[in-house]
């Protein structure tokens, strides 16, 4: 397998974003006067080719933010536009008749529960292909499968093989198939290699640089593991409660954060050099229900957390070109 | 387990008293399946010293997970252990845990070493307030009643930073965050200030930031009570960060043994070598993370090779590494390598 090392590139200034996000909410009614804010006001550009990552702690939103583009769930409010079509306003139940819903698949995050465990690996192939643009003809599902599972280097033997059958990374390999089937222009992997072991993890990252490269999809690669975000993307957008509080190159983000809470999480990844005790952040995350839009959502948790900080939210703004933080501090 | 009831009671005298805390000598373990026999351990040996922290790291199916269980004496019905020793010093005297029978280890479990389940939500009782599971462990194991009971359970949340323990003693799991019912089973462990804890993936499933939170109360209270702690992660990165001592296991097989710090200047097994090349690491090159070919060999073959890695290792040499018994050589005094051709 070659290894295509993830080059940082810069979005150009003019090229007209693939995915654009504007000021996207999403809050869930939990009872009569109470919403849980799960994404707030999100904006975010993702161009062709681009690999974007996207990280956060649990709760964060990260699943209901991919939920949102992927078209599972309904829109509060803010736009979801893909090439050229505005996508926030198309019915759930719509989205599946839409011309884009073949451009958008999604990668899960636990191989084994991902798949049916009564579809062989070839069923699982087929059905996005069947189901999405209608192809019956034996002979050419057939040549499609076996072109796809050479694709993501799956013995074509293995086709018929069920779940059970299958060790973890293979299975992975069924997933990934699946999803670049209908040669999807957005993958959105959710956590792909979070279930699967180091020796497993790294062919699985390399498949994933190689078929980018090939096939010129763009990824938004949402992962709790910060190491394999560096490797594999080229922006990287850091989410903490329900807002984006930190987006910007990959280099840029991981050598100078500029947002205590980037700061923390970088801190906190294990590594083989010796190195400063990591900062934890002390304490609970606040509560996502019916927060106060004007005090910063890690106010309480953060070592700065000055009485600005729960005057006024801070805005995103830009640091470098390029390179936004939303922290009333951020120049220190 | 065999249970040999002339063991019931060891005594001091025919047992050597060693400096360990826990000797863990050729452990084999099998199960007996309808398609074959799994020989999931096989010649296991460590030892473990008061207050230290011994990392047991490999890949899922290595056997990390069943070496835990058998020594807390909790293997599946399946599993039997087929020889060894483990040799474990209690209060008063050396126990072989292999060997004792049900109600003394009842009486060492969550006293004398406890374990931290993988996940949290699945260990605790989901119908049981946490405060509750708590105190059950201390009316097994201390004189405390009554109010007492309570206090001291109140004390052992606040002990794992919990906050509001007053209010939190009475949450059911389901309540909780991951990262506060991982705590809460922390709390559980240590309540009886056991002087072995093993922690079994104690932090998968955790974020970066609490996975950090939780690592650093494990290693604070383990220092606090010259607690030894046996770790067991697939994670090498943060097995680095908080051990002294790191096995690396392979197929049921320890293949290194070694101070951390040699272990990672210096790999001299292949496999150890291979893994610490497929960890994503901060200022790794994409081009540098090297995936290791080939699966596990199947432990229920009856012609496995001597070396379990043999079939993906390319230091593979027909000649010497077909030699039996496989066994562990000293590179040093404190590092040993199960290999014929080490690097």
């Amino acid at each position: 397998m070659t290894a295509i090392v993830s080059n940082l590139i810069q979005p150009p200034p003019n090229a007209t974003a693939l995915l654009q996000v504007r000021d996207l909410c999403k809050s869930f009614a939990i009872s009569k006067n109470a919403n849980l804010q799960a994404v707030d006001r999100v904006s975010f550009d993702i161009y062709p080719g681009e690999s974007v990552g996207l990280v956060g702690e649990s709760g964060c939103g990260k699943s209901t933010l991919i939920r949102l583009i992927t078209r599972l769930l309904d829109v509060t409010s803010g736009t979801i536009k893909f090439e050229n079509t505005i996508l926030s306003t198309v019915a759930v139940r719509q989205f599946p008749q839409s011309p884009h819903r073949k451009d958008i698949q999604l990668v899960f995050q636990d191989p084994t529960d991902s798949l049916n465990p009564r579809f062989t690996a070839y069923d699982t192939i087929t059905e996005p292909l069947t189901r999405l643009t209608g192809l019956r003809d034996q002979a050419q599902l057939r040549h499609r499968a076996d072109e796809l599972a050479d694709l993501v280097g799956l013995p074509q033997e293995l086709l018929s093989r069920f779940p059970h059958q299958l060790s973890g990374g293979q299975k992975a390999r069924v997933g990934i198939a699946r999803a670049i089937a209908l040669n999807p222009q957005l993958l959105v992997l959710d956590e792909p290699t979070s279930a699967l072991d180091v020796s497993v993890q790294a062919v699985i990252l390399h498949l994933l640089a190689d078929l980018k490269e090939r096939l010129g999809m763009s990824y938004l690669f949402v992962s709790h593991d910060l190491n394999v975000v560096r490797l594999l993307c080229d922006r990287v957008l850091v989410m903490y409660l329900g807002k984006i509080i930190e987006s910007g190159p990959v280099d840029q983000v991981f050598n100078h954060p500029r947002h205590p809470y980037t700061e923390a999480l970088i801190s906190a990844i294990p590594s083989f050099e010796a190195k400063p005790h990591p900062i934890p952040l002390t304490g609970e995350p606040r509560s996502p229900i019916n927060p106060d839009p004007n005090v910063c959502r890690l106010y309480g948790r953060c070592p700065k957390g000055e009485d600005q900080c729960r005057q006024a939210m801070p805005p995103l703004e830009e640091v470098t070109p390029g390179h936004w933080a939303a922290c009333h501090f951020h120049n220190e | 387990m065999t249970l040999d009831q002339s063991s019931a009671v060891p005594a001091a005298s025919t047992l050597a008293v060693t400096p360990h805390l826990l000797s863990v000598d050729q452990l084999s373990v099998e199960f007996r399946t309808r398609t074959g026999v799994v020989r999931a351990l096989e010649a296991v040996s460590f030892d473990i010293q008061p207050g230290k922290t011994i990392g047991i790291v490999g890949e899922s199916g290595s056997g990390k997970s069943v070496t835990a269980f058998t020594l807390m004496g909790v293997l599946d019905r399946a599993g039997q252990v087929t020889s060894g020793k483990a040799i474990f010093q209690s209060d008063r005297v050396a126990v072989d845990l292999l060997k004792e029978p049900e109600s003394s280890l009842r009486q060492l479990r969550g006293k004398e070493l406890s374990m931290i389940f993988q996940n949290p939500r699945t260990a605790l009782n989901p119908i049981r307030k946490v405060g509750k599971q708590i105190t059950d462990v201390l009316r097994c194991h201390t004189d405390l009643a009554g109010e007492d009971l309570r206090t001291r359970a109140i004390e052992m949340l606040a002990s794992v930073r919990i906050p509001d323990p007053d209010q939190r003693f009475d949450a059911y799991p389901y309540e909780l965050s991951g990262g506060l019912c991982q705590r809460i089973m922390i709390a559980l462990a240590l309540a009886c200030s056991p002087k072995l804890l093993i922690a079994d993936e104690p932090t998968t499933g955790l974020d970066v930031t609490t996975q950090a939170t939780v690592m650093n109360l494990i290693k604070d209270l383990a220092t606090q009570r010259q607690m030894a702690t046996l770790l067991i992660t697939h994670d090498l990165a943060m097995a680095s960060e908080y051990c002294d001592r790191i096995i690396v296991m392979h197929a049921g097989h320890v293949v290194e043994s070694a101070p951390t710090h040699s272990l990672f200047q210096a790999p001299r097994h292949p496999y150890t070598a291979k893994l610490i090349a497929a960890t994503p690491e901060a200022h790794k090159a994409f081009r540098d993370l090297i995936p290791i070919m080939g699966n596990l060999p199947d432990l229920k073959g009856a012609d496995l090779p001597p070396c379990r890695f043999s079939q993906r290792c390319d230091r593979y040499d027909p000649a010497l590494c077909t030699q039996t018994p496989l066994v562990r050589q000293s590179v040093t005094p404190e590092h040993q390598v199960a290999c014929w051709k080490p690097l």
